[in-house]
């Protein structure tokens, strides 16, 4: 098998979708003869055509808008936000209308459409590129959010996201985007939306995170592992739908529970997380379910990124007071 | 550009009257209209109610031939001034490019190629003007008084880098491509219900033509008929994505039509076009007489951003037919028919840009790293209890910080 970069693996699965549905396209802002600015879309326009794979004028707004367009025609549009602070000019066609267009045409109408975004910091990119805005997206109902962690995970949740035949807003963490190696199937396969994965398992903490932040959680995990505590690691996969029995199972038999989300802490995911687990398991709590996350303030340049990311060391000291409370 | 303010009073009154004979005429023979259009049916030709023209500007082409008749009234001194600014210009991107390359500067969009299209037009902005830039305005920001040391560290990640100096009546950068456009207009609104005697300018990409934000901000403009002069500089690539793919107009300029003011185009690469066409336009503009776009027709003749690789989606021909046309070069060909270049002045000139510059990137080098507190510092004027217990935890935590 294969060992692919996240980058690699959603292209592989952009490529067998697009050749397994003709209905399939892409579009977005230099996706079609540069490949994209990450190279996620590379050989595709080579492949499928100008046709199938587009690059269209500079306008967030208008690429989601024509996609929610040819999604009610029959496409199975795949738009990309170059980058995830750039989805804003975008906001009022998700929410006014992808999220929506079922509810309001009660039925008549669906919209079958992904919109893939890079998120989050990390890479040292300029102002207004390192965003993590899940939120949002999240609080909008009728949109489905996906977050993966892997290689494998991006590509099995891709084809899961492409064949859904609601609006998916897929998020990227582009700090794994080539960080790491991992193998991943040529032959087809699909992660269900809506389950989370338990990456380790174990019986003293849960630690809940999701996308980029995964990898940090894992290393504090084997730190406290070094020192006899067993880390249950839940990868969230997808933000909306949440899938509450994993958690609230997990946070059963641990008792305790971390978040970890590079977003701004308030009204971060973090949030919903702790109201659901104090609705369901609050008697099964032997400690407050701390949250790791990224300030209430704007998420700084290069310069002082490092400060504003989580990291394993805020991860362990996290769990040290849940453990000690 | 014609000053058409006067032809469109008349004209407005003229129409205005014919919009009266039309209702008499309409109420007191409609009757009779009716019967006889069922009798014979009525004739109503199709007739044109609007045209319109854009003007190409050119006065120095890539020869150094100037059209004296158009030049705009320049001292030699001034002239001078502006070579010697697209000379620092390119001496700091140049050197820009090379930090970035050695790992000591984050990602860089270089201005080659648009130097004319950023010092033309800045020089003719008044202090007392604001200038809303795009990302790509390094020429046009040092023109205006920014420390070349701030582009850099801007660049470098440092965000002390948008502090922009007071009295320097400038945003900082703006990196959501066109976002700053209607905040333009929002800005020389103001300056008009104020009553003071300014322009605002702002700077765009030809991608940024596809925005909502332009064609909103444009609407606006035209509507109160502001006081704002929107610069764009078609470098004809948005990326790997060229202009053919943001317009099927002919020109970028006419937009500006469909807004009710004028639009013209200039040779992007011609530094007496550029400033002759934004002097009039910011003249226009702080006497009260509106908006104008201008579309300087110039190139990209580097990546997208040291981020980017062109060869991947452009022709190395394309890029070389555009260097031919260099901004730099051609009025220095001009200056020296008119005895104001020579080799000495030339290596005056250029040793002064690089010690400018040596010096800046010496000063940006120098400074510490940015104080942490800095992340929260200016989300408010004043913190609110949780931000300042955030930051308070944030500082025991010595950069390990738990909340
Ligand atoms: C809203 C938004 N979308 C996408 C981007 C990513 N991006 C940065 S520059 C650019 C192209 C801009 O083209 P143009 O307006 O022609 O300016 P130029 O780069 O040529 O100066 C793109 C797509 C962005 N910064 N902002
Ligand atoms: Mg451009």
């Amino acid at each position: 098998m294969a060992k692919l970069t996240m980058v690699e693996a959603i292209n592989l699965a952009l490529k067998q979708e697009m050749e397994r549905d003709p209905a399939v396209v892409v579009l977005g802002e230099d996706v079609g003869k540069s490949g994209g600015v990450f190279r996620v879309t590379q050989g595709l326009f080579e492949r499928f055509g100008d046709g199938r794979v587009v690059d269209t004028p500079l306008s967030e707004s208008a690429i989601v808008g024509v996609s929610i367009g040819m999604a009610a025609y029959g496409f199975r549009p795949v738009a990309e936000i170059q980058f995830e602070g750039f989805v804003y000019g975008a906001m009022e066609q998700l929410i006014s209308h992808a999220s929506r267009i079922r509810t309001r045409s009660r039925g008549r109408y669906h919209c079958p459409l992904v919109v893939r975004m890079p998120y989050g910091g990390g890479i040292r990119a300029p102002e207004h590129h390192s965003e993590s805005n899940e939120a949002l997206l999240v609080h909008t109902p009728g949109l489905k959010v996906v977050a993966p962690s892997t290689p494998y995970e991006a590509k099995g949740l891709l084809v899961s996201a492409v064949r859904d035949p609601d609006p998916v807003i897929f998020m990227e963490p582009k700090r794994v985007y080539r960080a790491i190696k991992e193998e991943v199937p040529e032959e087809e396969y699909s992660i269900p939306l809506g389950q989370c994965r338990i990456a380790t398992e174990g019986k003293d903490v849960t630690l809940i995170a999701w996308g980029a932040m995964l990898q940090p959680t894992l290393k504090a995990a084997a730190l406290m592992g070094e020192r006899g505590i067993g880390s249950e690691v839940i990868d969230l996969r997808t933000l909306s739908p949440l899938d509450d029995d994993t958690i609230i199972e997990s946070v059963k038999k641990t008792k305790r529970a971390v978040i970890i989300h590079e977003a701004p802490r308030t009204c971060g995911l973090g949030a919903e997380l702790i109201a659901r687990i104090n609705e369901k398991a609050l008697l099964y709590l032997e400690a407050p379910v701390e949250r790791v996350t990224g300030f209430d303030t704007v998420m700084p340049l290069p310069k002082l990124e490092q400060h504003y990311l989580p990291n394993a060391e805020r991860v362990v000291e996290a769990i040290d007071r849940v453990l000690s409370f | 550009m014609i000053n058409c303010s006067r032809i469109k009073k008349y004209g407005n009154k003229f129409k205005i009257i014919l919009e009266n004979a039309r209702v008499t005429f309409i109420s007191r023979w409609s009757r009779r209209a009716e019967k006889s259009s069922r009798e014979k049916g009525a004739a109503m030709p199709k007739k044109t109610i609007q045209t319109f023209q854009v003007e190409w500007l050119q006065i120095l082409d890539e020869h150094g031939n100037c059209d004296e008749t158009l030049r705009p009234s320049l001292s030699d001194k001034e002239i001078q001034k502006l070579y010697e600014w697209m000379v620092l210009t390119r001496t700091l991107d140049e050197k820009a490019f090379k930090l970035q390359r050695e790992g000591r500067l984050g990602t860089y969009a270089s201005i080659l190629g648009q130097e004319a299209a950023q010092v033309g037009s800045a020089f003719a902005l008044q202090p007392s003007d604001w200038m809303f830039p795009s990302f790509r305005e390094a020429g046009a920001s040092i023109l205006r008084g920014l420390p070349p040391r701030m582009i850099l560290q801007y660049w470098s990640g440092d965000e002390r880098g948008s502090q922009i100096p007071e009295g320097q009546n400038d945003f900082p950068i703006t990196i959501p491509v066109g976002t700053q456009i209607p905040i333009a207009a929002g800005a020389a609104w103001a300056a008009k219900l104020r009553g003071d005697r300014i322009a605002v300018m702002t700077y765009l990409g030809d991608g940024a033509t596809s925005k909502g934000d332009f064609h909103e901000g444009l609407n606006f403009a035209g509507v109160f008929s502001l006081p704002v002069v929107f610069l764009c500089q078609n470098n004809q690539w948005a990326i790997s994505v060229p202009l053919s793919r943001q317009t099927r107009s002919k020109t970028l300029a006419q937009k500006a039509i469909a807004y009710g003011f004028d639009g013209i185009q200039v040779d992007g690469n011609d530094v007496f076009a550029v400033y002759k066409a934004a002097k009039e336009a910011l003249e226009k503009a702080r006497a009260g007489h509106g908006p104008t776009l201008i579309e300087c027709l110039t190139y990209r003749i580097g990546d997208h951003t040291t981020a980017d690789d062109a060869s991947r989606y452009r022709k190395a021909e394309e890029v070389e037919a555009w260097r031919k046309k260099d901004p730099i070069d051609r009025l220095k060909k001009y200056m020296a028919n008119k005895g104001l270049w020579n080799e000495a002045y030339h290596q005056q000139v250029a040793t002064a840009a690089r010690e400018k510059v040596e010096a800046a990137v010496k000063e940006e080098e120098a400074i510490p790293l940015p104080d942490p507190k800095d992340i929260f510092r200016y989300t408010f004027g004043e913190l609110p209890e949780e931000l300042k217990q955030q930051m308070e935890n944030f500082l025991r935590g010595d950069g390990r910080p738990d909340l």
